[in-house]
């Protein structure tokens, strides 16, 4: 294994983007996520790439939509604010089918809200974001390892599927330094027969767009974007199960709130409570299968969220309502302790399941 | 080696962070686990600073230090405000210099040292934080040469490498520091 370095969870990202090939960043600072874009900044110019400081995150998605057409790996990246600005741009990619990757370092909402950590972007993200019928491939890293790894897994989901990959971090993901092994390996990008590239006067325009007026057409469109994240649904789930073996309380949580609950669950292991974990990995596709399996053993479960409770919704879905699901949150920019995690392990053990 | 979880805590431009990016450094260049969180809010454009640091031999968990085992307080409000968040038996090192009365925990060490006059008096003003952790090294028995040697090269850019000595110094004083 390569040498490990030690780097900000947002540096990871944005070297990561660039071992994967990403020649072109564009985007607009906003605190917790600003470290991405200074370290384009200084990199890009070095390796012949293009660093640009949009006008407003409007014009960096757009940005990223053109070069997207040109066929190149391309990225954007911005906080929950800028990701709203951002969502015209996030549908049009929707919508002409384009690879791209854009990274939210989260933080409170709604509004301008507060710059501390939060997961309270998880329905916009895995709905989609902006208007229309579509999905973004969803990656919550839980390390700054995997910041790095998810950032070429993106670019390359997004480009196995033409659709847009979605690094949903958040505050202290992006500010923590971890050990970080660089050694990261890429699947180049595919050929993209499909992107506007000149002609040459030996083949027909490729044309890039988002507009469709014969409704006939546009729902075939619609049909079969969606048949494509079905496939995705049945080949990319990803997720980490945590001492789910003997669980009878199942925790959810991703990102910094898995981190929190490992801290817990040991703890309340050590109470002999029997509680593991299932971290997801992709929010969209959703694992579904984990907690289908988990809801027919276990007694309760419970979703840690750095929010008001929004991937419980996915996890009672999931578990088919078979179990009760109580939460156990923070919002507006606070992080539930383990302390806290810990008493609604206790809690959940208590009632053994009746609520 | 059982996990530590240190709270570097000061005023911004004291060098909390950089204190905890020492550390850090330090146990990347020994091969052990770690994390390293700043405070990123209003607080770092003046005002207080923290960062939090965790070392083991395992994966880090939470990278979030809200019960200290070991605090770093370099001015009274950080003292003021973690006082209580140490765990019992945990170690306060605080700047003398800076921090006029004594800790009220019974149920914690205290290691007090005047950071700030004797980096004044030595000529390196700047470097209060790194008397501190040189201390905490040394009251861990942490203080190696190849340690403290590979850290600093990595913490300290090739541009600044002129402070690589004064840095060094700073560190061996601290550990050196035997009480008032």
């Amino acid at each position: 294994m390569a040498d490990k370095v030690l780097m900000k969870g947002n540096e990871a990202i944005a070297e990561a983007a660039i071992i994967a090939g990403c020649r072109h960043y564009f985007g607009y600072p906003i605190t917790p996520q600003t470290e991405i874009a200074a370290y384009m900044a200084k990199r890009m110019p070095k390796i012949g790439g293009t660093f640009l400081q949009a006008e407003s995150e409007l014009a960096a998605i757009s940005m990223v939509y053109g070069v997207s057409s040109c066929g190149y790996r391309v990225m954007t990246s911005s906080s929950s604010p800028g990701i709203s600005l951002k969502s015209e741009g996030l549908s049009y990619l929707a919508g002409a089918d384009l690879p791209a990757l854009v990274v939210n370092v989260q933080r409170g909402g709604p509004g301008l809200g507060g710059i501390q950590p939060s997961q309270s972007d998880y329905f916009q993200a895995t709905r989609g974001g902006g208007h229309g019928d579509y999905h973004m491939i969803v990656l919550a890293p839980a390390s700054v390892q995997e910041m790095a790894e998810l950032t070429v897994k993106g670019f390359e989901l997004a480009d196995k599927y033409r659709m847009t990959s979605m690094i949903l971090a958040d505050g202290t993901m992006g500010q923590m330094m971890e050990p970080v092994a660089l050694d990261l390996k890429v699947n180049p990008a595919p050929e993209k027969p499909w992107a506007t590239t000149g002609t040459k006067l030996s083949r027909k325009h490729n044309i890039v767009n988002s507009l469709s007026l014969v409704p006939e057409e546009l729902e075939s469109q619609n049909f079969a974007r969606f048949e494509r994240y079905k496939t995705v649904e049945e080949n990319e789930t990803m997720y980490e199960e945590y001492m789910t073996e003997d669980a009878e309380i199942i925790i959810a949580a991703f990102g910094i709130a898995a981190r929190v609950s490992k801290n817990a669950i040991n703890a309340a292991r050590r109470e002999g409570i029997k509680v593991g974990l299932i971290r997801p990995i992709t929010l969209w596709p959703f694992p579904k299968a984990p907690f289908a399996r988990a809801a027919k053993t276990a007694k309760a479960m419970i979703s840690v969220e750095l929010s008001m409770g929004q991937m419980i919704e996915d996890v009672k879905l999931a578990s088919e309502c078979r179990v009760p699901v109580t939460l156990c949150n923070r919002a507006g920019g606070m992080i539930p302790s383990p302390e806290q995690v810990l008493e609604a392990i206790r809690a959940a053990a208590k009632n053994g399941g009746n609520k | 080696m059982k996990e530590i979880q240190f709270l570097f805590s000061g005023f911004g431009g004291q060098g909390i962070l950089f204190a905890g990016k020492f550390l850090a450094y330090k146990a990347l260049v020994e091969g052990k686990q770690l994390s390293w969180l700043p405070s990123y809010g209003p607080e770092m454009r003046g005002g207080t600073a923290s960062c939090s640091v965790i070392i083991g031999d395992d994966p880090v968990g939470s990278p979030i230090v809200s019960h200290p085992d070991v605090l770093v307080a370099m001015n009274l409000p950080s003292l003021d405000r973690f006082e209580s968040a140490v765990v019992p038996g945990g170690t306060i090192f605080l700047d003398s210099t800076l921090i006029g009365r004594k800790v009220n925990r019974t149920d914690v060490n205290v290691v007090a040292v005047p950071a700030t006059k004797l980096a004044n008096e030595n000529g390196f003003p700047t470097l209060a934080n790194m008397i501190l952790v040189g201390k905490i090294l040394a009251e861990l028995g942490q203080f190696t040469e190849t340690g403290v040697d590979g850290a600093l090269a990595k913490v300290i850019s090739a541009k600044h490498a002129d402070m690589l000595e004064v840095n060094k110094k700073a560190l061996k004083l601290g550990a050196d520091y035997k009480g008032e």
